[in-house]
């Protein structure tokens, strides 16, 4: 953090300046004029809510793709249908036992396997050879988009939100104030908010198991130099096989948010495939850090995007990438 | 100094190389299957009827194009582009911006040959600027960029309703009358195409032996030493992407004729995989594959229907056998039906090492 002010003394300003502008907005009472000008603090408040919410759930799916990017240099273009066919799990389980809980954990557990079932059968065969890994996952793509809207039809699914979750809650802050002096406080779904706890929760789990155990030193390690890895006698195909596994149970994971908090049908896994792909594009292929950032970033400038010029929001999170590319081609938070 | 001395000599060999005809000559001309398969092409509307020159061949010679465009980047840039369906419809939607349609609000009204050329040009620098944006990174990167790049353009055209109308899309868009023809009608509009996809073919072919494709393939086989050598790798790249785009282009104008509208659905993520496919099962390594593959594709699209009805399946898992076709080729044969195709002729003639070609499709 200090290298980065000392390095960029000018960004290091503008970034200190964003932020403080951040939370003014956010925890001031808006003067009547600014409300004039864009609209109420409700609107504002619920989108960058919904921007941050969203950006939790774009980090989950990004993660995985992006850690078995690291790892195996492997462009898994089928992690959507991966977050799809978690979703259809979830709604499957939490529709038959009423357990949103357990449906995380079945979706979990059955992604996993199929992500094991992936790397073993298909990835194991053609190590090394990029393209063609990307090749089969784009007709692995199409081959599971094709078989489930063959088991699942084109309807939309809702997963049910366990009763204990549903309603909003009142946030301490403060969106207006009534002509009797009250304060109005903001109102926000509790759902939301848990599920973006538990992603920030995930993802530390995942920064501290990657930096402070040994077997997140030898995943490091493997992203650094596979080979010399291998050399030194780490049974590099399960590590593999167990980091294929975990990119593949959170996109599981994510698709059972996913389908709680929007919905599910085919067409989602595209969505998800792009949504992840910027995702780690802006924040840098292979880094966990990165993947979070770049999710917040785009998470944000697609909600208040959509709030504040309806027509071009998908244009914002594009120029975004466009930018990133032209000034860092590696991503934001990536070493290279 | 010697140093230099070699870099200079290095320099010029590919141009010496390219203008010795007996390096590679035209590689079709003395391949009987080539002239065989020309002429087929040439007497179709004698044969077929409105339906197959239409929604099978002229079809098949379109997506070919497209193809084609993604073959001269893959094949000999070694940049695999999704975005070039994307480029297609851009074309596609200038065409129907800059030309007559139903859509009086959006659609300028202005002549074919004034709007076609437009929206050539505005295609060329919009698949220009990707390109610029993609030669950045490489690899499996650019597959990523380019596939944001054109789902970027198929959200983008379902929200944008001031040029692109939304969903809708633009309808009825106006086809070119002149010399007292109608280019839409089936047996003009067939040689049309025809004419274009062999114009793109041959200049592909072309371009593949001139000094400038001979350079794009060394920098594709080895940009650090081409760099050495003194050539500027990423501007082939970014050429490789405006020439592609160019062709891509055409193909778009003459896929906004044949359907006479586009939508947000001709320009979506699927349809630009379906490209990669197509190049991919026909074939990355030489300008016939992706016809190959296109004829493939469309035959499959059109009859998988009725084929899977009759073995007493569901009619609608198309794309399952696509996807399941797609796979099988990746795995088996990394050169599509090419390859197959000229390893089953090498394990008929195993005594010629030199690989004949595939005939000329047009």
């Amino acid at each position: 953090m200090t290298r980065f002010v000392e390095r960029h003394p000018a960004w290091a300003l503008v970034v200190i300046i964003a932020i403080a502008l951040a939370l003014w907005l956010i925890f001031a009472v808006w003067p009547p004029g600014l409300e004039e000008a864009i609209g109420r603090k409700r609107v504002f408040l619920n989108a960058l809510f919904n921007g941050i919410t969203l950006g939790g759930l774009y980090f989950l799916v990004a993660s995985g793709f992006t850690l078995i990017f690291g790892l195996m240099r492997n462009v898994n273009l089928a992690h959507g249908s991966l977050y799809l066919f978690g979703g259809y799990v979830g709604y499957a389980i939490s529709a038959s036992t009423g357990s949103w809980i357990l449906s995380f954990i079945v979706a979990f557990v059955l992604t996993a396997l199929v992500g094991v079932l992936l790397q073993v059968l298909v990835f194991r065969r053609m190590e090394g050879q990029d393209l063609r890994q990307t090749m089969v996952t784009i007709g692995l793509s199409i081959v599971f988009a094709d078989l489930m809207l063959w088991a699942c039809g084109g309807d939309f699914y809702q997963i049910q939100t366990p009763t204990w979750l549903i309603g909003p809650i009142e946030l301490p802050l403060i969106t207006a104030v009534k002509s009797s002096g009250e304060p109005v406080y903001l109102r926000y779904p509790l759902v939301r908010l848990v599920i973006f706890l538990a992603s920030v929760i995930i993802g530390i789990a995942m920064w501290l198991a990657l930096n402070r155990t040994r077997i997140g030193m030898i995943i490091r390690a493997g992203v650094d130099d596979r080979d010399i890895l291998a050399a030194t006698g780490v049974r590099i195909q399960i590590v593999f096989v167990l980091v294929f596994a975990l990119g593949a149970g959170l996109a599981g994971i994510a698709g059972v948010v996913g389908g709680t908090f929007q919905s599910l049908s085919p067409g989602e896994d595209i969505r998800f495939l792009l949504a992840s792909l910027v995702v780690v594009i802006v924040g840098g292929m292979g880094s966990i850090p990165g993947a979070a950032l770049g999710a917040l970033i785009i998470g944000l400038a697609e909600q208040l995007g959509s709030v504040y010029i309806p027509t071009y929001a998908i244009v914002v999170t594009f120029l975004i990438m466009v930018l990133v590319l032209a000034l860092r081609p590696q991503g934001l938070l990536a070493r290279r | 100094m010697s140093v230099t001395h070699d870099a200079r000599i290095q320099v010029h060999k590919p141009a010496t190389a390219a203008h010795r005809p007996s390096v590679r000559g035209w590689p079709d001309v003395n391949n009987p299957a080539a002239w065989i398969v020309a002429a087929i092409l040439l007497i179709m509307p004698l044969i077929a009827n409105g339906f197959f020159l239409i929604e099978i061949f002229a079809t098949t010679l379109i997506l070919g194009t497209i193809a084609l465009s993604l073959m001269l980047l893959a094949g000999y840039g070694g940049m695999v582009s999704l975005m070039q369906l994307t480029i297609a419809g851009f074309c596609a939607y200038m065409v129907a911006v800059f030309g007559t349609s139903d859509n009086a609000n959006i659609s300028l009204g202005w002549p074919w040959w004034l709007a076609v050329p437009m929206a050539l040009t505005l295609a060329t620098v919009f698949g220009t600027l990707g390109g610029a944006l993609a030669v950045r990174t490489e690899g499996i990167y650019t597959i990523m960029i380019t596939l944001a790049i054109g789902a970027a353009f198929y959200y983008f055209t379902n929200q944008n309703w001031a040029i692109f109308n939304g969903h809708t899309g633009i309808n009825n868009v106006a086809t070119p009358h002149f010399w007292g023809v109608n280019w839409r009608a089936d047996i003009p509009f067939y040689y049309l195409v025809l004419a274009v996809a062999a114009l793109c073919y041959f200049a592909v072919d072309y371009v593949s032996r001139a000094p400038f494709g001979l350079a794009l393939q060394g920098v594709r086989d080895n940009p650090r030493r081409m760099a050495a050598l003194g050539f500027n790798v990423n501007a082939h790249r970014v050429a490789a992407y405006a020439l592609a785009s160019f062709i891509a282009g055409l193909a778009g104008v003459l896929q906004v004729w044949n359907y006479r509208q586009i939508s947000p659905g001709s320009v979506s993520v699927g349809a630009c995989i379906d490209i990669l496919i197509i190049a991919v099962v026909g074939g990355i390594t030489r300008p016939i594959g992706p016809y190959i593959g296109a004829l493939v594709f469309v035959l499959l699209r059109t009859f998988a229907l009725d084929f899977l009805v009759k073995i007493g399946l569901d009619g609608n898992r198309f794309r399952l056998l696509i996807g399941l076709g797609f796979l099988a080729i990746v795995f088996w044969s990394s050169d599509g039906v090419i390859g197959l195709w000229q390893r089953w002729r090498q394990s008929q003639r195993p005594q010629t090492d030199r690989p004949s070609g595939r005939g000329g499709h047009g």
